[in-house]
């Protein structure tokens, strides 16, 4: 192996270079990402020195990350005071998460299960199909989910912004891949002791599918509070508007004179929040989510 | 049914244990291993098939109906009355000349320069902010991979109000820009394309008075000029806004291969010598190619759909210069109340999207192909010579 290396014949030498180039490229490497750091993180620290800035401040000095002077009155307290409906969107962003997401593990659970453990005719098929439909691009979809939503009579309701979002071929296929990682021992005891398809299911095989379930909770919960296109298609009344639709709405200019950045984002920053928290808190599991999401390629 | 029986499916290796292996062979592959199998294999998947027939296939084929007809919106499009326009539709889009058509082709020009923009830049930041992560002795890491992921999981519509705060003509871009010594643009307004503006820079062309041969000659409704512009400086804020929020969720997907990669390759190549950039580009990149694939073919797809961006921060706007062909197709289906040349528009896109794919693919991996061959008849070569030679 030394024979093949031309720089063995001078190994301090060669050794000393390769540590100082290491520190230079320590040193580099920091730098770089600091400065990307910066651009990706500042955008987040205007918005939230924004939001308490008053309007001619944030105009005047829109890069500095300290308002002057600092209000609220300007902002938060304008979108709970009856100026915005902001209290109604919230109320409906969770409603809608919470039956999303809920409908979801219980829905790709069920199917991903059926799909990894048991025999039934068309299962491959079925899997192929899911497969395709992964890759089905979302936008194209807004206008024939519009018609169908309209067909069965449920356009404007929260029955037409939760039910298309139960259609989740990426979850099924989560839950699938993980429950094939798990020994089928256990399940069959069970079965020998007279539990049924279903019991096995709830009691056996839920349970050690904990990882699986928080990693699709948080990306149903991060796709459904975040989710726009299909509000938009789904619902009219400014009362079923969830978070995004609203702000989409402020931004088109439902709050009559003057830009109002600090009040919009403020809005932004509040709609922001929740999926921060559970990003931080949850942060592998978004990064599990994210490498298992993209396997399907 | 055929397909049931076929093993290649996988968790068959998994089942097939002990208890499986005891029983009649063709039992276990119809029926499944013990009563009610098939029937509960059936009940768990229906209400996730049901959703994804209802709200995925259903809609589909509804709009495939609807964009072969005139449907105005009012009753059902599957009523009698409603009249039938074959492929008027899409004739409308594609071949005859008009208005409907030159938006459409406007849309298709704009995605075409934000798609080749966006996909080279998102790829190339994520590749090059995973490898400066992967660098072993850095400090900090968790903290940078989350800063650099974090934009990613927020809500389109709320990241796009702040890049509108930030781009507006007295906003933050253009204070920091201001630092520089330049006077920055007002972005959401100027309709002005990239490449006329360099080519006016240069004294090439005069973008005000430009070339009759380009501006009177065109293709598909729109002329040469029209085609050549750019990407408008507006479409350029919007590019910066996606790159932004994409590229940490590519950099997450090239930090896992990198950190996949088997070490060994990485010492023999030290070993061999090889410098950091020969390490990079004959030993770590041709390693990440089926990453690398994959980031592409993503960026890809979700790129040609751009739609909330636009819809927050432009509108289609200034001057058509950012209507995008999902954005046009939403405008024309629920503003104008015209459902079936926006469904046809869909589908335009649909097929485009599906074309790009398999174009990138077929690239990909006839470029492969390829090389092989040229080893082979390399190898062949130097084989006939060493013939010769003994």
């Amino acid at each position: 192996m030394i024979a093949i290396s031309p720089t063995a014949a001078a190994p301090t030498r060669y050794h000393n270079r390769r540590r100082r180039n290491g520190i230079v490229w320590v040193v580099v490497g920091m730098a770089v990402l600091v400065v990307f750091a910066l651009v990706y993180l500042y955008p987040f620290v205007i918005q939230i020195a924004s939001s308490f800035k008053t309007n001619p401040d944030a105009t005047a000095n829109p890069l500095s990350p300290v308002p002057h002077p600092v209000t609220v009155v300007n902002s938060f307290a304008k979108l709970f005071n009856g100026s915005t409906d902001f209290p109604l969107w919230t109320f409906n962003s969770l409603v809608v998460t919470l039956f999303v997401t809920g409908g979801r593990l219980f829905l790709d659970s069920l199917a991903g299960y059926a799909l990894a453990r048991l025999r039934f005719p068309g299962r491959g098929a079925l899997f192929g199909g899911i497969l395709a439909v992964m890759a089905m691009p979302g936008v194209v979809l807004m206008i024939p989910k519009f018609l169908v939503l309209n067909q069965l009579g449920i356009y404007d309701t929260y029955a037409a912004m939760i039910l298309p979002l139960l259609a989740d071929a990426g979850g099924v296929f989560i839950m699938k891949q993980f429950f094939e990682t798990i020994p089928v021992s256990v399940e069959e005891a069970a079965r020998i002791d007279g539990a049924s398809t279903f019991q096995i299911y709830r009691s056996v095989v839920l349970p050690m599918a904990r990882p699986a379930l928080i990693t699709l909770t948080i990306l149903s919960f991060q796709g459904s509070w975040n989710e726009f296109t299909n509000m938009l298609v789904a619902v009219q009344s400014p009362n079923l508007y969830t978070l995004p639709r609203g702000l989409a709405d402020l931004v088109s200019g439902s709050l009559g004179a003057g830009t109002q950045y600090p009040l919009k984002l403020a809005a932004a920053l509040l709609a922001t929040i929740p999926v921060a928290i559970v990003f931080i808190v949850f942060q592998r599991h978004f990064i599990r989510g994210a490498n298992e999401g993209s396997t399907k390629g | 049914m055929a397909s049931v029986s076929s093993p290649p499916v996988a968790g068959g290796a998994v089942i097939g244990g002990t208890a499986a292996a005891n029983r009649p062979r063709r039992q276990r592959r119809r029926r499944g291993r013990y009563p009610g199998e098939a029937l509960a294999g059936l009940l768990f998947t229906s209400p996730a098939i049901l959703m994804l027939v209802l709200f995925l296939l259903v809609p589909i084929l509804m709009a495939l109906w609807v964009s072969l007809t005139k449907w105005t919106g009012q009753g059902s499009p599957f009523a009698a009355g409603v009249p039938f326009a074959g492929g008027g539709n899409y004739a409308n889009l594609l071949t005859r000349p008009g208005l409907e058509r030159s938006d459409f082709m406007t849309s298709i020009r704009n995605v075409l320069y934000y798609v080749v923009l966006v996909v080279p830049l998102q790829t190339g930041i994520a590749l090059f902010l995973a490898m400066v992560l992967n660098q072993r002795r850095l400090k900090g890491k968790t903290f940078f991979r989350t800063a650099f992921y974090f934009p990613s999981v927020t809500s389109s519509v709320a990241i796009s109000i702040v890049f509108l705060f930030m781009f507006t003509g007295g906003g933050a871009v253009n204070a920091v820009l201001r630092v520089f010594g330049i006077q920055g643009p007002s972005w959401f307004n100027d309709a002005n394309g990239l490449v006329h503006l360099i080519l006016g820079g240069l004294h090439i062309v005069d973008p005000d008075n430009p070339p009759g041969a380009l501006v009177n000659h065109g293709l598909l409704g729109l002329s040469w000029w029209d085609w050549l512009s750019g990407p408008s400086v507006a479409m350029c804020a919007i590019i910066a806004l996606v790159v932004w929020t994409t590229s940490g969720t590519f950099m997450l997907l090239f930090l896992a291969a990198l950190q996949d990669l088997p070490a060994d390759v990485e010492e023999s190549s030290l070993l061999d010598g090889a410098n950091r950039w020969q390490r990079l580009r004959y030993v770590t990149l041709p390693q990440l190619r089926p990453t690398m694939f994959l980031v592409i073919t993503l960026g890809l797809i979700g790129s040609w759909q751009v739609f909330d961006q636009i819809f927050i921060l432009s509108q289609g706007g200034p001057d058509k210069t950012t209507l995008s062909p999902a954005y046009l197709s939403y405008t024309t289906g629920f503003g104008d109340q015209n459902y079936p040349a926006g469904a046809a528009m869909s589908f335009v896109l649909f097929a485009i999207i599906v074309l790009m794919t398999a174009v990138q693919r077929w690239l990909l991996r006839d470029s492969d192909a390829a090389r092989e061959r040229k080893a082979q008849r390399a190898l062949r070569r130097a084989q006939r010579k060493q013939e010769v030679s003994a």
